[in-house]
Protein backbone atom coordinates (compact mmCIF):
# COMPACT_ATOMS: atom_id res chain seq x y z
CA UNK A 1 0.00 0.00 0.00
CA UNK A 2 3.12 2.37 1.04
CA UNK A 3 5.22 1.25 -1.44
CA UNK A 4 3.36 1.68 -4.80
CA UNK A 5 2.64 5.28 -3.65
CA UNK A 6 5.58 6.64 -2.47
CA UNK A 7 6.68 4.91 -6.11
CA UNK A 8 3.99 6.86 -8.02
CA UNK A 9 5.26 9.94 -7.18
CA UNK A 10 9.31 8.62 -7.38
CA UNK A 11 8.02 8.43 -11.51
CA UNK A 12 6.92 11.35 -11.79
CA UNK A 13 10.41 12.53 -11.74
CA UNK A 14 11.66 10.47 -14.86
CA UNK A 15 11.88 10.45 -18.28
CA UNK A 16 9.89 7.48 -19.91
CA UNK A 17 9.47 5.98 -23.53
CA UNK A 18 6.18 4.49 -22.70
CA UNK A 19 6.11 2.09 -19.99
CA UNK A 20 10.19 1.75 -19.70
CA UNK A 21 12.03 4.66 -17.77
CA UNK A 22 14.96 6.35 -20.15
CA UNK A 23 16.33 8.71 -17.25
CA UNK A 24 16.10 11.05 -14.34
CA UNK A 25 13.64 14.18 -15.56
CA UNK A 26 13.56 16.24 -12.37
CA UNK A 27 10.26 18.72 -12.58
CA UNK A 28 10.09 18.73 -16.52
CA UNK A 29 7.16 16.44 -16.46
CA UNK A 30 5.34 19.01 -13.79
CA UNK A 31 6.74 21.76 -16.11
CA UNK A 32 5.25 19.95 -19.30
CA UNK A 33 1.85 19.33 -17.80
CA UNK A 34 1.41 22.98 -16.97
CA UNK A 35 2.82 24.68 -19.83
CA UNK A 36 3.08 22.54 -22.76
CA UNK A 37 0.11 21.74 -24.81
CA UNK A 38 -2.05 19.61 -25.64
CA UNK A 39 -1.59 18.79 -21.89
CA UNK A 40 -2.15 22.29 -20.13
CA UNK A 41 -5.26 23.02 -22.23
CA UNK A 42 -6.78 19.63 -20.92
CA UNK A 43 -5.56 20.00 -17.48
CA UNK A 44 -7.43 23.39 -17.06
CA UNK A 45 -10.63 21.64 -19.11
CA UNK A 46 -10.65 18.67 -16.73
CA UNK A 47 -9.87 20.50 -13.40
CA UNK A 48 -12.75 22.66 -13.86
CA UNK A 49 -14.99 19.97 -14.63
CA UNK A 50 -14.16 18.43 -11.80
CA UNK A 51 -14.80 21.28 -9.92
CA UNK A 52 -18.12 21.69 -11.61
CA UNK A 53 -19.21 18.41 -10.69
CA UNK A 54 -18.29 18.85 -7.25
CA UNK A 55 -20.33 22.28 -7.27
CA UNK A 56 -23.30 20.59 -8.89
CA UNK A 57 -22.92 17.85 -6.78
CA UNK A 58 -22.94 19.59 -3.50
CA UNK A 59 -26.10 21.79 -4.95
CA UNK A 60 -28.13 18.92 -6.64
CA UNK A 61 -27.65 16.10 -4.84
CA UNK A 62 -26.60 16.85 -0.97
CA UNK A 63 -29.02 19.63 -1.23
CA UNK A 64 -32.48 17.24 -1.72
CA UNK A 65 -30.45 14.37 0.33
CA UNK A 66 -30.70 17.09 3.24
CA UNK A 67 -34.85 17.93 2.10
CA UNK A 68 -35.20 13.99 2.20
CA UNK A 69 -33.28 13.74 5.12
CA UNK A 70 -35.65 16.38 6.99
CA UNK A 71 -38.87 15.05 5.62
CA UNK A 72 -37.69 11.76 7.00
CA UNK A 73 -36.87 12.75 10.05
CA UNK A 74 -40.65 13.71 10.99
CA UNK A 75 -41.11 10.42 11.33
CA UNK A 76 -43.79 9.90 8.15
CA UNK A 77 -45.99 6.83 7.28
CA UNK A 78 -43.76 4.60 5.32
CA UNK A 79 -40.31 6.47 6.27
CA UNK A 80 -38.18 2.79 6.69
CA UNK A 81 -39.36 1.85 3.35
CA UNK A 82 -38.38 4.66 1.82
CA UNK A 83 -34.95 4.59 3.37
CA UNK A 84 -34.29 1.25 1.90
CA UNK A 85 -35.45 2.25 -1.49
CA UNK A 86 -33.85 5.25 -1.75
CA UNK A 87 -30.50 3.98 -0.78
CA UNK A 88 -31.11 1.07 -2.73
CA UNK A 89 -28.89 2.65 -6.47
CA UNK A 90 -25.63 2.61 -4.04
CA UNK A 91 -25.09 -0.83 -4.48
CA UNK A 92 -25.44 -0.95 -8.09
CA UNK A 93 -22.38 -1.12 -9.80
CA UNK A 94 -21.48 2.41 -11.72
CA UNK A 95 -21.00 0.15 -15.19
CA UNK A 96 -24.66 -0.87 -14.45
CA UNK A 97 -25.88 2.87 -13.85
CA UNK A 98 -23.82 4.59 -16.48
CA UNK A 99 -25.03 2.12 -19.28
CA UNK A 100 -29.14 1.78 -18.20
CA UNK A 101 -29.08 6.03 -17.94
CA UNK A 102 -27.14 5.81 -21.64
CA UNK A 103 -30.05 3.96 -23.15
CA UNK A 104 -32.62 6.39 -21.31
CA UNK A 105 -30.56 9.22 -22.48
CA UNK A 106 -30.45 8.14 -26.05
CA UNK A 107 -31.32 10.83 -28.40
CA UNK A 108 -34.19 8.73 -30.64
CA UNK A 109 -35.27 5.70 -28.66
CA UNK A 110 -34.42 7.03 -25.04
CA UNK A 111 -37.11 6.93 -22.64
CA UNK A 112 -36.39 10.34 -21.37
CA UNK A 113 -37.11 11.93 -24.92
CA UNK A 114 -39.91 9.76 -25.41
CA UNK A 115 -41.59 10.86 -21.94
CA UNK A 116 -41.05 14.44 -22.52
CA UNK A 117 -42.61 14.10 -25.77
CA UNK A 118 -45.85 12.29 -24.78
CA UNK A 119 -45.77 14.99 -21.58
CA UNK A 120 -46.23 17.46 -24.45
CA UNK A 121 -42.68 18.70 -23.39
CA UNK A 122 -41.02 17.48 -26.42
CA UNK A 123 -39.38 20.77 -27.35
CA UNK A 124 -37.31 20.10 -24.18
CA UNK A 125 -36.18 16.71 -26.16
CA UNK A 126 -32.37 16.76 -26.98
CA UNK A 127 -29.64 14.50 -27.29
CA UNK A 128 -28.03 15.31 -23.72
CA UNK A 129 -25.23 13.47 -23.44
CA UNK A 130 -24.21 14.03 -27.54
CA UNK A 131 -24.59 17.84 -26.48
CA UNK A 132 -21.70 20.01 -25.12
CA UNK A 133 -23.36 22.22 -23.37
CA UNK A 134 -26.25 19.36 -21.17
CA UNK A 135 -23.63 16.66 -21.53
CA UNK A 136 -21.66 16.86 -18.04
CA UNK A 137 -24.69 17.97 -16.35
CA UNK A 138 -26.87 14.84 -17.16
CA UNK A 139 -23.81 13.04 -15.96
CA UNK A 140 -23.77 14.89 -13.06
CA UNK A 141 -27.41 13.92 -12.70
CA UNK A 142 -26.87 9.61 -13.23
CA UNK A 143 -24.11 9.94 -10.28
CA UNK A 144 -26.67 12.10 -7.92
CA UNK A 145 -29.69 9.51 -8.74
CA UNK A 146 -26.68 6.36 -7.79
CA UNK A 147 -25.94 8.06 -4.69
CA UNK A 148 -28.31 10.17 -3.20
CA UNK A 149 -29.19 7.79 -0.60
CA UNK A 150 -25.80 8.13 0.98
CA UNK A 151 -26.10 11.61 2.10
CA UNK A 152 -29.66 11.20 3.01
CA UNK A 153 -28.88 8.65 5.33
CA UNK A 154 -26.09 10.07 7.10
CA UNK A 155 -27.99 13.47 7.43
CA UNK A 156 -30.78 11.55 8.70
CA UNK A 157 -28.33 9.65 11.34
CA UNK A 158 -27.18 13.25 12.40
CA UNK A 159 -30.75 14.62 12.66
CA UNK A 160 -32.07 11.94 14.83
CA UNK A 161 -28.55 12.45 16.88
CA UNK A 162 -29.91 15.65 18.05
CA UNK A 163 -31.37 15.28 21.29
CA UNK A 164 -34.94 16.08 21.83
CA UNK A 165 -34.84 18.57 24.67
CA UNK A 166 -32.74 21.08 22.15
CA UNK A 167 -35.65 20.66 20.01
CA UNK A 168 -38.38 21.00 22.77
CA UNK A 169 -36.81 24.28 24.22
CA UNK A 170 -36.51 25.55 21.19
CA UNK A 171 -40.75 25.30 20.21
CA UNK A 172 -40.92 26.48 23.59
CA UNK A 173 -39.42 29.82 22.57
CA UNK A 174 -41.90 29.95 19.64
CA UNK A 175 -39.22 28.91 16.97
CA UNK A 176 -41.05 28.09 13.71
CA UNK A 177 -39.77 24.30 11.54
CA UNK A 178 -37.90 27.36 9.30
CA UNK A 179 -35.75 28.56 11.96
CA UNK A 180 -35.56 25.47 14.55
CA UNK A 181 -33.77 23.82 11.25
CA UNK A 182 -31.42 25.80 10.58
CA UNK A 183 -30.76 27.36 14.00
CA UNK A 184 -30.62 24.74 15.82
CA UNK A 185 -30.71 21.48 13.95
CA UNK A 186 -28.39 22.27 11.53
CA UNK A 187 -25.10 23.50 13.55
CA UNK A 188 -25.58 20.33 15.79
CA UNK A 189 -25.06 18.38 12.71
CA UNK A 190 -22.29 20.10 11.19
CA UNK A 191 -19.41 17.06 11.24
CA UNK A 192 -22.38 14.79 9.22
CA UNK A 193 -21.84 17.63 6.46
CA UNK A 194 -18.68 18.08 6.51
CA UNK A 195 -18.01 14.33 6.35
CA UNK A 196 -20.54 14.39 3.44
CA UNK A 197 -18.51 17.50 1.99
CA UNK A 198 -15.14 16.03 2.04
CA UNK A 199 -16.24 12.38 0.66
CA UNK A 200 -18.22 14.78 -2.42
CA UNK A 201 -14.82 16.19 -2.85
CA UNK A 202 -13.17 12.79 -2.93
CA UNK A 203 -15.51 11.96 -5.37
CA UNK A 204 -16.04 14.53 -7.80
CA UNK A 205 -11.94 14.23 -7.85
CA UNK A 206 -11.34 10.67 -8.21
CA UNK A 207 -14.17 10.57 -10.27
CA UNK A 208 -13.66 7.66 -13.57
CA UNK A 209 -16.38 5.24 -13.83
CA UNK A 210 -18.98 7.03 -15.14
CA UNK A 211 -17.54 9.51 -17.84
CA UNK A 212 -15.80 6.34 -18.85
CA UNK A 213 -18.56 4.39 -19.15
CA UNK A 214 -20.76 6.48 -20.87
CA UNK A 215 -18.85 9.21 -22.87
CA UNK A 216 -15.69 6.95 -23.20
CA UNK A 217 -12.42 7.83 -22.50
CA UNK A 218 -11.93 11.28 -24.22
CA UNK A 219 -14.69 12.68 -22.09
CA UNK A 220 -17.07 13.23 -25.41
CA UNK A 221 -18.49 15.28 -26.83
CA UNK A 222 -15.37 16.87 -28.03
CA UNK A 223 -13.98 16.84 -24.25
CA UNK A 224 -16.88 18.20 -22.68
CA UNK A 225 -16.87 15.48 -20.17
CA UNK A 226 -13.65 14.88 -19.66
CA UNK A 227 -12.03 14.99 -15.86
CA UNK A 228 -8.74 14.37 -14.09
CA UNK A 229 -9.58 10.55 -13.70
CA UNK A 230 -9.65 9.79 -17.36
CA UNK A 231 -7.20 12.01 -18.44
CA UNK A 232 -4.61 10.10 -15.99
CA UNK A 233 -5.62 7.05 -17.60
CA UNK A 234 -5.45 7.79 -21.05
CA UNK A 235 -1.88 9.39 -20.39
CA UNK A 236 -0.69 6.24 -18.29
CA UNK A 237 -2.31 3.81 -20.23
CA UNK A 238 -3.34 4.77 -23.56
CA UNK A 239 -2.68 8.53 -25.55
CA UNK A 240 -3.70 11.80 -24.74
CA UNK A 241 -4.71 12.62 -27.80
CA UNK A 242 -2.68 10.45 -30.09
CA UNK A 243 0.78 8.48 -29.60
CA UNK A 244 2.21 6.70 -26.95
CA UNK A 245 1.19 6.02 -23.01
CA UNK A 246 3.47 8.81 -21.25
CA UNK A 247 4.14 7.25 -17.61
CA UNK A 248 6.00 10.37 -16.94
CA UNK A 249 2.98 12.52 -17.20
CA UNK A 250 0.45 10.04 -15.99
CA UNK A 251 2.65 10.06 -12.65
CA UNK A 252 2.95 13.73 -12.38
CA UNK A 253 -1.25 13.85 -13.01
CA UNK A 254 -1.59 11.41 -10.07
CA UNK A 255 0.47 13.45 -8.29
CA UNK A 256 -1.63 16.43 -8.70
CA UNK A 257 -4.56 14.75 -7.83
CA UNK A 258 -3.40 13.02 -4.57
CA UNK A 259 -2.01 16.42 -3.65
CA UNK A 260 -5.35 18.36 -3.97
CA UNK A 261 -7.41 15.75 -2.08
CA UNK A 262 -4.84 14.70 0.42
CA UNK A 263 -4.69 18.77 1.58
CA UNK A 264 -8.98 19.31 1.10
CA UNK A 265 -9.17 16.30 2.71
CA UNK A 266 -7.06 16.70 5.75
CA UNK A 267 -7.71 20.76 6.15
CA UNK A 268 -11.49 19.32 6.25
CA UNK A 269 -10.50 16.87 8.81
CA UNK A 270 -9.11 19.41 10.95
CA UNK A 271 -11.77 21.98 10.66
CA UNK A 272 -14.28 19.28 11.51
CA UNK A 273 -12.34 18.19 14.70
CA UNK A 274 -12.57 22.16 15.88
CA UNK A 275 -16.19 22.24 15.28
CA UNK A 276 -16.52 19.16 16.82
CA UNK A 277 -14.93 20.33 20.27
CA UNK A 278 -16.38 23.95 20.30
CA UNK A 279 -20.24 21.71 19.93
CA UNK B 1 -58.55 24.82 14.92
CA UNK B 2 -60.35 23.69 11.55
CA UNK B 3 -57.62 24.91 9.58
CA UNK B 4 -54.69 23.67 11.35
CA UNK B 5 -56.19 20.43 11.14
CA UNK B 6 -56.52 20.98 7.45
CA UNK B 7 -52.67 22.36 7.32
CA UNK B 8 -51.89 19.71 8.52
CA UNK B 9 -53.17 16.64 6.29
CA UNK B 10 -51.67 19.14 3.73
CA UNK B 11 -48.39 19.46 4.87
CA UNK B 12 -48.35 15.41 5.76
CA UNK B 13 -49.61 14.77 2.05
CA UNK B 14 -46.66 17.22 0.58
CA UNK B 15 -44.09 15.18 2.28
CA UNK B 16 -45.56 12.34 0.74
CA UNK B 17 -45.72 13.48 -2.30
CA UNK B 18 -42.10 14.59 -1.88
CA UNK B 19 -40.45 11.37 -0.80
CA UNK B 20 -43.12 8.85 -3.07
CA UNK B 21 -41.62 11.23 -6.23
CA UNK B 22 -37.95 10.09 -5.56
CA UNK B 23 -39.00 6.73 -4.43
CA UNK B 24 -40.80 6.35 -8.12
CA UNK B 25 -37.57 8.07 -9.48
CA UNK B 26 -35.79 5.56 -7.98
CA UNK B 27 -38.02 2.64 -8.81
CA UNK B 28 -39.25 3.28 -12.21
CA UNK B 29 -35.67 2.65 -14.43
CA UNK B 30 -34.98 -0.38 -12.44
CA UNK B 31 -38.50 -1.43 -13.15
CA UNK B 32 -38.42 -0.50 -16.34
CA UNK B 33 -34.80 -2.35 -17.10
CA UNK B 34 -36.22 -5.74 -16.25
CA UNK B 35 -39.40 -5.18 -18.46
CA UNK B 36 -37.39 -4.61 -21.42
CA UNK B 37 -35.17 -7.20 -20.43
CA UNK B 38 -37.93 -9.67 -21.45
CA UNK B 39 -39.46 -7.80 -24.65
CA UNK B 40 -38.02 -7.98 -28.33
CA UNK B 41 -35.75 -4.48 -29.51
CA UNK B 42 -38.65 -4.29 -31.65
CA UNK B 43 -41.21 -3.78 -29.21
CA UNK B 44 -38.59 -1.74 -26.85
CA UNK B 45 -38.28 0.60 -29.59
CA UNK B 46 -42.21 0.52 -31.10
CA UNK B 47 -43.67 0.51 -27.58
CA UNK B 48 -41.59 1.61 -24.88
CA UNK B 49 -44.06 1.57 -21.91
CA UNK B 50 -45.95 -1.29 -22.65
CA UNK B 51 -45.58 -4.78 -20.94
CA UNK B 52 -44.37 -7.57 -23.19
CA UNK B 53 -47.10 -9.07 -25.63
CA UNK B 54 -45.22 -12.63 -24.08
CA UNK B 55 -42.14 -12.86 -22.40
CA UNK B 56 -38.99 -13.48 -23.68
CA UNK B 57 -36.77 -15.63 -21.37
CA UNK B 58 -34.65 -16.63 -24.29
CA UNK B 59 -33.06 -12.97 -24.08
CA UNK B 60 -31.71 -14.14 -20.33
CA UNK B 61 -30.16 -17.52 -22.28
CA UNK B 62 -28.71 -15.67 -24.86
CA UNK B 63 -26.86 -13.25 -22.64
CA UNK B 64 -25.45 -15.89 -20.23
CA UNK B 65 -24.00 -17.91 -22.94
CA UNK B 66 -23.86 -16.27 -26.21
CA UNK B 67 -22.26 -13.14 -25.00
CA UNK B 68 -20.03 -14.52 -22.25
CA UNK B 69 -21.87 -12.56 -19.40
CA UNK B 70 -22.12 -16.29 -17.92
CA UNK B 71 -18.37 -16.41 -17.67
CA UNK B 72 -18.06 -12.45 -16.42
CA UNK B 73 -20.20 -13.31 -13.66
CA UNK B 74 -18.21 -16.29 -12.54
CA UNK B 75 -15.23 -14.77 -12.44
CA UNK B 76 -16.47 -11.82 -10.59
CA UNK B 77 -17.86 -14.75 -8.03
CA UNK B 78 -14.44 -15.94 -7.66
CA UNK B 79 -12.52 -13.01 -6.87
CA UNK B 80 -14.90 -11.43 -5.00
CA UNK B 81 -15.01 -14.59 -2.26
CA UNK B 82 -11.21 -15.14 -2.30
CA UNK B 83 -10.53 -11.20 -1.61
CA UNK B 84 -13.63 -11.49 1.13
CA UNK B 85 -11.69 -14.31 2.12
CA UNK B 86 -8.64 -13.09 2.84
CA UNK B 87 -9.26 -9.66 4.10
CA UNK B 88 -11.78 -11.42 7.03
CA UNK B 89 -9.41 -13.82 7.76
CA UNK B 90 -6.13 -11.84 7.84
CA UNK B 91 -8.15 -9.03 9.33
CA UNK B 92 -9.68 -11.28 12.25
CA UNK B 93 -6.16 -12.46 12.99
CA UNK B 94 -4.64 -8.96 12.97
CA UNK B 95 -6.64 -7.65 15.02
CA UNK B 96 -6.58 -9.63 17.16
CA UNK B 97 -2.71 -9.52 17.72
CA UNK B 98 -2.87 -5.87 17.83
CA UNK B 99 -6.02 -5.53 20.15
CA UNK B 100 -4.63 -8.32 22.57
CA UNK B 101 -1.40 -8.30 22.99
CA UNK B 102 1.29 -5.43 23.84
CA UNK B 103 4.69 -5.70 22.13
CA UNK B 104 7.20 -3.48 20.54
CA UNK B 105 5.92 -1.27 17.91
CA UNK B 106 2.23 -1.96 17.87
CA UNK B 107 0.75 1.40 17.60
CA UNK B 108 2.93 1.61 15.19
CA UNK B 109 2.15 -1.41 12.99
CA UNK B 110 -1.77 -0.12 14.01
CA UNK B 111 -1.02 3.76 12.30
CA UNK B 112 0.64 2.22 9.32
CA UNK B 113 -2.20 0.07 8.89
CA UNK B 114 -4.37 3.13 9.53
CA UNK B 115 -2.69 4.99 6.55
CA UNK B 116 -3.83 2.92 4.04
CA UNK B 117 -7.08 3.66 4.76
CA UNK B 118 -6.81 7.70 3.67
CA UNK B 119 -4.92 6.47 0.43
CA UNK B 120 -7.05 6.34 -2.96
CA UNK B 121 -5.08 3.29 -4.16
CA UNK B 122 -6.46 3.92 -7.72
CA UNK B 123 -3.51 6.88 -8.05
CA UNK B 124 -0.75 4.42 -7.36
CA UNK B 125 -2.14 2.46 -10.18
CA UNK B 126 1.22 2.67 -12.57
CA UNK B 127 3.48 1.68 -10.23
CA UNK B 128 0.82 -1.44 -8.98
CA UNK B 129 0.45 -1.94 -13.13
CA UNK B 130 4.55 -2.06 -12.90
CA UNK B 131 4.95 -4.15 -10.07
CA UNK B 132 1.89 -6.71 -11.29
CA UNK B 133 3.97 -7.24 -14.85
CA UNK B 134 7.13 -7.59 -13.12
CA UNK B 135 5.74 -10.49 -11.05
CA UNK B 136 3.88 -12.05 -13.62
CA UNK B 137 1.08 -11.54 -12.68
CA UNK B 138 -1.24 -9.15 -14.74
CA UNK B 139 -4.13 -11.11 -16.64
CA UNK B 140 -4.41 -13.03 -14.12
CA UNK B 141 -7.13 -13.08 -10.95
CA UNK B 142 -4.27 -12.81 -8.49
CA UNK B 143 -3.85 -9.21 -9.74
CA UNK B 144 -7.26 -8.03 -8.42
CA UNK B 145 -7.41 -10.15 -5.24
CA UNK B 146 -4.03 -8.89 -4.16
CA UNK B 147 -5.06 -5.12 -4.39
CA UNK B 148 -8.44 -5.79 -3.22
CA UNK B 149 -6.88 -7.72 0.15
CA UNK B 150 -4.75 -4.72 0.38
CA UNK B 151 -7.42 -2.23 0.15
CA UNK B 152 -10.15 -3.75 2.14
CA UNK B 153 -7.66 -4.91 5.14
CA UNK B 154 -7.17 -1.63 7.02
CA UNK B 155 -10.41 -0.38 7.16
CA UNK B 156 -11.58 -4.19 8.33
CA UNK B 157 -8.57 -3.96 10.81
CA UNK B 158 -9.68 -0.85 12.04
CA UNK B 159 -13.34 -1.94 12.71
CA UNK B 160 -12.27 -5.21 14.26
CA UNK B 161 -9.91 -3.93 16.25
CA UNK B 162 -12.39 -1.40 17.19
CA UNK B 163 -15.36 -3.90 18.50
CA UNK B 164 -12.52 -6.34 19.77
CA UNK B 165 -12.43 -3.60 22.56
CA UNK B 166 -15.43 -3.75 23.43
CA UNK B 167 -15.07 -7.67 24.00
CA UNK B 168 -14.12 -8.13 27.92
CA UNK B 169 -10.30 -9.40 28.22
CA UNK B 170 -11.64 -11.65 31.16
CA UNK B 171 -13.40 -14.02 28.93
CA UNK B 172 -10.30 -14.98 26.98
CA UNK B 173 -8.44 -15.11 29.99
CA UNK B 174 -11.05 -17.62 31.62
CA UNK B 175 -11.04 -19.64 28.43
CA UNK B 176 -6.65 -19.74 28.25
CA UNK B 177 -6.93 -20.81 32.64
CA UNK B 178 -9.81 -23.46 31.22
CA UNK B 179 -6.58 -25.15 29.04
CA UNK B 180 -7.43 -23.70 25.53
CA UNK B 181 -4.57 -22.53 23.49
CA UNK B 182 -4.34 -18.95 21.97
CA UNK B 183 -6.06 -20.13 18.06
CA UNK B 184 -8.60 -21.75 20.31
CA UNK B 185 -9.39 -18.65 22.08
CA UNK B 186 -9.80 -16.91 18.73
CA UNK B 187 -12.05 -19.12 17.18
CA UNK B 188 -14.20 -20.67 20.23
CA UNK B 189 -14.28 -17.02 22.59
CA UNK B 190 -13.48 -14.22 20.14
CA UNK B 191 -14.86 -15.16 16.45
CA UNK B 192 -18.53 -15.83 17.21
CA UNK B 193 -18.55 -12.50 19.50
CA UNK B 194 -17.22 -10.58 16.68
CA UNK B 195 -19.89 -11.60 14.42
CA UNK B 196 -21.82 -8.33 14.25
CA UNK B 197 -17.93 -6.70 13.03
CA UNK B 198 -17.42 -9.12 10.75
CA UNK B 199 -20.94 -8.69 8.92
CA UNK B 200 -20.44 -4.85 8.61
CA UNK B 201 -16.48 -5.59 7.35
CA UNK B 202 -18.25 -7.71 4.45
CA UNK B 203 -20.82 -5.62 3.19
CA UNK B 204 -18.12 -2.54 3.35
CA UNK B 205 -15.92 -4.52 1.04
CA UNK B 206 -18.41 -7.23 -0.99
CA UNK B 207 -20.41 -4.15 -2.95
CA UNK B 208 -17.23 -2.25 -4.06
CA UNK B 209 -15.32 -5.71 -4.64
CA UNK B 210 -18.19 -6.56 -6.73
CA UNK B 211 -18.86 -3.57 -8.26
CA UNK B 212 -14.88 -2.40 -8.66
CA UNK B 213 -14.26 -1.32 -12.69
CA UNK B 214 -10.61 0.26 -13.03
CA UNK B 215 -8.77 -2.43 -11.56
CA UNK B 216 -9.96 -5.03 -14.03
CA UNK B 217 -9.93 -2.61 -16.73
CA UNK B 218 -6.04 -2.05 -16.11
CA UNK B 219 -5.13 -5.80 -15.37
CA UNK B 220 -7.26 -7.95 -17.16
CA UNK B 221 -7.37 -7.86 -20.97
CA UNK B 222 -7.90 -11.86 -22.13
CA UNK B 223 -12.04 -11.63 -22.38
CA UNK B 224 -12.47 -15.12 -20.64
CA UNK B 225 -11.20 -13.55 -17.50
CA UNK B 226 -12.69 -10.22 -17.02
CA UNK B 227 -15.26 -9.68 -14.13
CA UNK B 228 -18.91 -8.35 -15.13
CA UNK B 229 -18.22 -4.94 -14.77
CA UNK B 230 -15.49 -4.70 -17.29
CA UNK B 231 -17.17 -7.54 -19.15
CA UNK B 232 -20.32 -5.30 -19.12
CA UNK B 233 -18.45 -2.77 -21.61
CA UNK B 234 -17.43 -5.41 -24.07
CA UNK B 235 -20.84 -7.07 -24.08
CA UNK B 236 -22.49 -3.37 -24.27
CA UNK B 237 -20.23 -2.43 -27.48
CA UNK B 238 -20.70 -5.73 -28.68
CA UNK B 239 -24.62 -5.38 -28.57
CA UNK B 240 -25.07 -1.96 -28.75
CA UNK B 241 -28.41 -2.12 -31.14
CA UNK B 242 -29.40 -5.12 -29.73
CA UNK B 243 -31.49 -2.93 -26.65
CA UNK B 244 -33.39 -6.21 -25.33
CA UNK B 245 -30.39 -8.36 -24.75
CA UNK B 246 -28.65 -5.04 -23.29
CA UNK B 247 -31.24 -4.94 -20.61
CA UNK B 248 -30.87 -8.61 -19.84
CA UNK B 249 -27.21 -8.30 -19.55
CA UNK B 250 -27.80 -4.72 -17.29
CA UNK B 251 -30.32 -7.07 -15.24
CA UNK B 252 -28.25 -9.83 -14.78
CA UNK B 253 -25.10 -8.29 -13.55
CA UNK B 254 -27.77 -5.68 -11.00
CA UNK B 255 -29.87 -8.94 -9.76
CA UNK B 256 -27.49 -10.57 -7.16
CA UNK B 257 -26.83 -7.10 -5.09
CA UNK B 258 -30.38 -5.56 -5.22
CA UNK B 259 -31.94 -9.45 -4.24
CA UNK B 260 -29.04 -9.11 -1.14
CA UNK B 261 -30.30 -5.74 -0.70
CA UNK B 262 -33.81 -6.53 -0.27
CA UNK B 263 -33.40 -9.42 1.95
CA UNK B 264 -30.88 -7.50 4.57
CA UNK B 265 -31.13 -3.43 3.65
CA UNK B 266 -30.69 -2.90 6.95
CA UNK B 267 -27.46 -4.42 7.33
CA UNK B 268 -26.29 -2.87 4.28
CA UNK B 269 -27.10 0.25 5.03
CA UNK B 270 -25.47 0.05 8.17
CA UNK B 271 -22.00 -1.42 6.60
CA UNK B 272 -21.70 1.00 3.67
CA UNK B 273 -22.28 4.27 6.28
CA UNK B 274 -19.89 3.30 8.40
CA UNK B 275 -17.45 5.19 6.95
CA UNK B 276 -19.04 8.07 7.24
CA UNK B 277 -20.68 7.13 10.85
CA UNK B 278 -17.57 5.83 12.55
CA UNK B 279 -18.88 2.56 12.92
Amino acid sequence: MVYPVVTAMAYSLFRWDGIVRTGFAGLENFRRLVLQPPYAQRMVAAFSHNLETFALTMVVQNGLAMVFAALLAGGPWGASLYRAVFFMPVVLSLVVVGFLWELFLNPVWGAVNKLLALAGLGALARPWLGDPRTALLSLVLVNAWRWVGFPTLVFLAGIQGVPEEYLEAARIDGASAGVLFRRVVLPLIAPQVHIIVILTFIGAFNWFELPYVMQGVTGEPDHATDVLGLLFYRSAFGSVDTGNPDVGIGSAIAVVMFALILVTAGLGAVYLRRREVSL
Amino acid sequence: MRRQAIARVLSAALVQGVLAANALLVLLPLAYMVVSSLKTTREIFQRPFALPSAPRWQNYAEVWGTAHVGVYFQNSVVVTAASMAVILGAGTLAAFALGRYRFRGNELLFVFFLSGIMVPIRLAVIPLFVMMRDLGLLDTFWSLILVYSASGLPSAIFILAGFLHTVPQELDDAARIDGAGELGVLLRVVLPLLRPALAIVTVYNIIPIWNDFFFPLVFIHQDRLKTLPLGLTVFFGEFQTNWALVFAGLTVAAAPVLLLYVLMSRQFIRGLTAGALKG
